[in-house]
């Protein structure tokens, strides 16, 4: 998935044309553990970039979710609000957040490869 | 010390196991400059039990009991009878002496009436979800505008003219100092307020209460409708939860919040504390609450049990971005207060309130007949509003010298307003009697 | 260690036979534990468990808003009343039944001496808006425990009104934000400066009141680290939230320093006082550079816990602080009381008003019959034996489970979860195997800063021969997880209770938050059964 770009958050955005798909990685989903809720932004909202946008609990925890490139929300992954399981049984399928119109892809050099994040998560313990 | 099971050779044995040789040691990281060379000065030392129950004995008997004395005291705490069972029930150490249900297997008791509770307040209030309460009715209305604040994204409050002022002075306060802005109307003891069009696209919430502070009842379906299209939240108001057993509750006028003092059910007047809050609203605000709330789940074996969830909202966990920094809610306090309604059911709780309206329709037309007197009150459930010939402070001191517990001047609860200095507000519940009533009919006449 | 095991001998060493093995009984109920339906559940029309006369037929004033329609209560008599809830008790664990090691909550001994006082009439049936004449012992009475709780802490005011320890906190950060206000410098003043292992509530108030809260880390000794608060001290910084003894269970011992830096800085000491019982009688906080501080009156001074609440949160305020005490103020004219409400000239600039009415009396007079029924002598004793217990408990079990910093503590000693390491057993199973041996567990998983914490507060109330059975099961409890061969065990745990472990994902996902008449009926429910 050479198209997808991780954050130091451990939110994921994979694009395709000027949108792009964003959500939680496996191993943000592994600490959080059973995810109850998912509060995603409606469409039509613009974030920018590092902007709390949405919020993902568990039982015990609560995080809030970074958007990772500035631009437009343009769907919300609807099917989260009676499967919040999703998140941990395919976070990087169906488990997906929102999706965004970027404004500037630019944004997305800042963000790290595969490799670079699995390396990243390594140094985490 | 009858409280103290260390004995001399116990404190020897354990500074032994510890490994110290005196107890100041294990204090040895306070600074030298705050240790204290003895007990506290000026203070007295320990009494036996018989010597402090003197002492409260002491301070009753400086006071006049409501038990003793001719009593129509209102304004947002009620005097009612509370059934034996009830006092009973919450002494019992398993409830008493239980902490906030942290582990759900050994607290199942206090986890299951809490759900009890939560579902008695949704139905009283007409409203989908209810919380397992708050510190009481006051400060929960605060967290029901910093809730609307939340859920709207607007920092507005409209705030009432027929809402308690302790009601609005802690809105005020909150509002200050939480920086967002409450807007009080006009004092409103006619009843005649309309709030609809001051509700605007700013407007977060709008604070009514019913029946208002000077006991009128309203209907606030229109208001509800105002609100809905300005995107505004209403908040309703209950100081008197007995009222919700005959007048229309809040959730079939349109609220989207309900907050209720919970007092006048299973609570005792207690000189004004500790009493209990009920907070309900709709389920798609549930999220945005404050308080601790109960749900229905299942154990390991299959078997029904109840556990503390949705506690994310929580400041345990979410710190600054909590709904609200409250860890307490009023546990016995609800426990009592599920214990009376129980007992009352359906039925009882109906009859309960009838007999309330009975009493204050008889209280109101037997005060409107002493000359002078105007009652200002068209509707009310068990409290109203007179106008006095003169100032009411004094009439009421008066009464108290003759040992009448005669209802509150308003201008106790709002000062330095000539508007209201001869409004006093009375109060008739089913412990209301003959023998009250007769001496508080004689004493008005006499002293106005 | 020497210890008297005689109450434990033959009763920690062999494991019960497994309940879950014993057979099912028709009705699901084991003996004494009877399992429960709701009310709603029970009720029958024509029931009702109070007599209330025939109301007289009055033409209602309800500008016709007469509630229309069933409300949907159910109906019981009185002792189907008496009967479900007394069997709701019994599936609680509480003080009166034995140790309840809460740390930080403070599970004392709850004298029933302050029940009855709080009930006599004259005390407990006062309304707060009786002529102030009528009330003149309720307001001594509260002066009274005022008076205890400045000379206590040493500080020169208090406000009584607030509902809580939190609801205190907040009076407490409205009153330091007011002082900031006077002198101009509220905008500037923007940072509450906070240590990483503070209660949730600190970061909560700050935030609330507008404030941006920053961590102040701990040092290795688990007390604030002085070099990096005094970095962090600047002109933006209005307060710093300090808990001492502090969540660690631990005196912060540079607290003098701590408070001048502070004060230096142009900023306000808030103390939460959660843990005051660790050292009332002994150390007044007004002597350690203390701005203002709230008093948890179930904590320290033993008003119910209830099951979470009703609580009272007097704070404590310095000389700088008291004249922004929030209404109402309990004053002396001669010798006579009153109480200065809502707009009333007082000496000072009040906040404004926190809680309908003069506060929590109910819990103001058990807190009063507790301090007279200890004393200053008994008070002091308090303080040590909690000490002094706690002390004992981490010493007796420093060999099997890992203390997280070197002692003395205070009246709790804090546990690390590297004693677990490689054991498949957490801290949550160890705890919850603590329920089977007939304890409350510990609080697990707070403070924050220690990994898997386990906080352990026996408190002064109890025995010596109870700490040592206590101690002596949690022995064979870490040294069962030690043994590598009891993971299921732990996992499985409590296997006793009257619940196993419950699904809070399920109940978090789908919430369930009142009866409806759709739910599901409880599994097993014979009745049905025998219909069927």
């Amino acid at each position: 998935m050479a198209d997808t770009r991780y954050s130091q958050e451990h939110e994921w955005i994979r694009v395709e044309g000027d949108v792009g798909t964003i959500g939680i990685t496996q191993y943000a989903q592994e600490q959080l553990g059973d995810v109850v809720f998912v509060d995603v932004p409606q469409a039509g909202r613009r974030v920018a970039k590092g902007e709390a946008c949405a919020v993902v609990e568990s039982v015990k925890a609560a995080s809030d979710i970074y958007a990772p490139v500035t631009g437009e929300v343009t769907e919300a992954n609807a099917a989260l609000a009676d499967a919040p399981g999703e998140v941990n049984a395919d976070p990087m399928g169906k488990g997906w957040f929102f999706k965004i119109r970027l404004s500037d892809k630019g944004e997305l050099s800042g963000l790290m490869d595969e490799a670079a994040y699995n390396a990243f998560v390594k140094t985490l313990g | 010390m009858r409280y103290l099971p260390l004995t001399p050779t116990d404190r020897r044995d354990m500074l032994g196991v510890v490994g110290a040789k005196s107890v100041d040691e294990l204090f040895r990281d306070v600074p030298a400059s705050a240790r204290l060379p003895g007990k506290v000065a000026g203070l007295p030392d320990h009494l036996g039990e018989l010597e402090v129950e003197r002492a409260f004995q002491d301070y009753a008997a400086k006071n006049v009991s409501p038990s003793t004395a001719p009593f129509f005291i209102g304004a947002g705490a009620y005097r009612h009878h509370v059934p034996s069972t009830v006092d009973y029930m919450i002494q019992r150490g398993e409830f008493l002496t239980s902490y906030t249900p942290y582990q759900p297997e050994i607290t199942q008791g206090t986890l299951q009436y809490l759900f009890e509770f939560q579902t008695q307040v949704s139905l009283l209030t007409g409203m989908e979800v209810a919380n397992a309460s708050m510190y009481d009715g006051s400060t929960g209305a605060s967290e029901a505008v910093l809730m609307a604040n939340r859920i709207t994204r607007r920092a507005k409050a409209l705030i009432s003219g027929g809402l308690h002022p302790h009601y609005r002075s802690i809105i005020e306060t909150t509002a200050h100092w939480q920086g967002y802005s409450a807007v009080a109307g006009k004092v409103d003891p006619e009843g005649l307020e309309d709030l609809i069009a001051q509700v605007d696209k700013e407007t977060s919430c709008v604070v009514v209460q019913n029946p208002s502070f000077f006991g009128h009842v309203r209907d606030f379906a229109k208001l509800a409708e105002a609100c809905r299209v300005a995107g505004a939240l209403l908040i309703v108001v209950v100081t008197e939860v007995v009222s919700l057993g005959l007048i229309k509750p809040p959730g079939e006028m349109g609220a989207d919040i309900v907050v209720c003092e919970g007092q006048s059910i299973g609570n005792g007047l207690g000189f004004g504390g500790p009493y209990v809050g009920l907070f309900a609203t709709r389920d798609k605000y549930v999220r945005q609450m404050p308080g601790r709330l109960v749900g229905e789940t299942f154990d390991a074996d299959g078997k029904r049990g109840f556990v503390l969830t949705l506690s994310t909202r929580e400041q345990h966990i979410r710190r600054e971005k909590a709904t609200s920094n409250i860890c307490t809610n009023a546990g016995l306090c609800a426990l009592a207060f599920t214990v009376h309604m129980t007992l009352l059911g359906e039925a009882g709780f109906r009859r309960l309130a009838e007999l309330n309206h009975a009493k204050a329709s008889e209280l109101a037309d037997r005060v409107a007949a002493v000359p002078g007197v105007t009652l200002l009150n068209d509707s009310f459930f068990n409290e109203f509003t007179v106008r006095l010939p003169k100032p009411a402070a004094p009439v009421v001191e008066a009464l108290a010298d003759k040992r009448i517990l005669g209802g509150v001047p308003v201008s106790r609860l709002i000062p330095n307003d000539p508007s209201v200095e001869d409004l006093l507000l009375l109060a008739a519940t089913e412990t209301a009697t003959e023998a009250g009533m007769g001496p508080l009919i004689a004493g008005l006449k006499e002293v106005l | 260690m020497v210890q008297s095991l005689d109450r434990s001998q033959g009763r920690a060493g062999g494991l019960a036979a497994d309940a879950s093995a014993a057979p099912a009984t028709f009705t699901g109920n084991r003996a004494l534990q009877i399992e429960e339906p709701l009310i709603f559940e029970m009720g029958q029309p024509g029931r009702c468990g109070v007599d209330l006369p025939e109301p007289p037929k009055v033409k209602d004033r309800l500008n016709g808003l007469k509630r229309a329609g069933e409300i949907g209560l159910p109906g019981l008599s009185e002792p189907q009343v008496v009967q479900h809830y007394t069997r709701l008790s019994q599936k609680n664990y509480a003080i009166d039944m034995g140790v309840y090691p809460l740390g930080s909550c403070t599970m004392k001994h709850n004298p029933r001496i302050n029940e009855k006082v709080a009930r006599l009439p004259g005390i407990g049936d006062l309304h707060p808006l009786q002529p102030v004449s009528t009330v003149q012992g309720a307001l001594e009475l509260i002066d009274r425990l005022a008076h205890w709780l400045k000379a206590l802490t040493g500080m020169p005011a208090v406000a009584m009104s607030p509902a809580a320890g939190a609801h205190g906190e907040m009076c407490g950060m409205m009153a330091i934000a007011a002082a900031l206000e006077a002198r101009g410098e509220r905008v500037r003043r923007k940072v509450v400066l906070a240590p990483e292992s503070a209660h949730g509530t600190n970061p909560a108030t700050a935030a609330a009141l507008g404030f941006t809260v920053k961590p102040i880390p701990a040092n290795e000794r688990g007390r604030v680290d002085l070099a990096a608060l005094k970095a962090a001290l600047g002109p933006d910084v209005a307060a710093i939230m300090l808990t001492n003894p502090n969540t660690c269970g631990l005196f912060e011992s540079e607290i003098v320093e701590i408070s001048k830096a502070v004060h230096d800085a142009g900023a306000f000491f808030y103390c939460d006082g959660a843990n005051f019982n660790a050292i009332v009688g002994r150390v007044r906080p007004g002597d350690l550079g203390v701005d203002c501080m709230h008093i948890n009156l179930h904590k320290t001074f033993s008003t119910p816990h209830g099951g979470g609440g009703p609580g009272a949160g007097p704070v404590v305020l310095s000389a700088a602080l008291a004249p922004y005490a929030p209404y109402p103020w309990i004053v002396k004219d001669g010798d006579k009381w009153r109480v200065a409400e809502d707009g009333a000239a007082v000496d000072g600039k009040p906040l404004g008003r926190l809680k309908a009415f003069h506060g929590q009396m109910g819990m103001f007079t058990r807190a009063l019959s507790y301090i007279m029924s200890h004393g200053a002598d008994g008070l002091k004793q308090v303080a040590e034996d909690a000490v002094l217990s706690a002390n004992y408990v981490m010493a007796s079990l420093q060999d099997v489970m890992t203390p997280a910093f070197e002692g003395p503590c205070m009246h709790e000693a804090l546990f690390d979860d590297s004693f677990l390491k490689d054991t498949g057993v957490s801290t949550l199973d160890f705890a919850k195997a603590m329920i089977d041996e007939g304890y409350h567990p510990m609080t697990m998983y707070f403070p924050l800063v220690v990994h898997g914490a386990m906080l352990i507060e026996p408190t002064e109330s109890q025995a010596k021969e109870d700490l040592d059975l206590f101690i002596a099961a949690l022995r064979s409890l870490a040294e069962r997880a030690k043994s590598g061969t009891a993971e299921e065990e732990f996992k499985a745990a409590p296997r006793f209770a009257p619940r196993r472990r419950l699904d809070e994902t399920l109940a978090a996902r789908k919430p369930v938050l009142r009866w409806r008449p759709s739910n599901n009926p409880p599994e097993g429910d014979p009745m049905k059964q025998a219909a069927e």
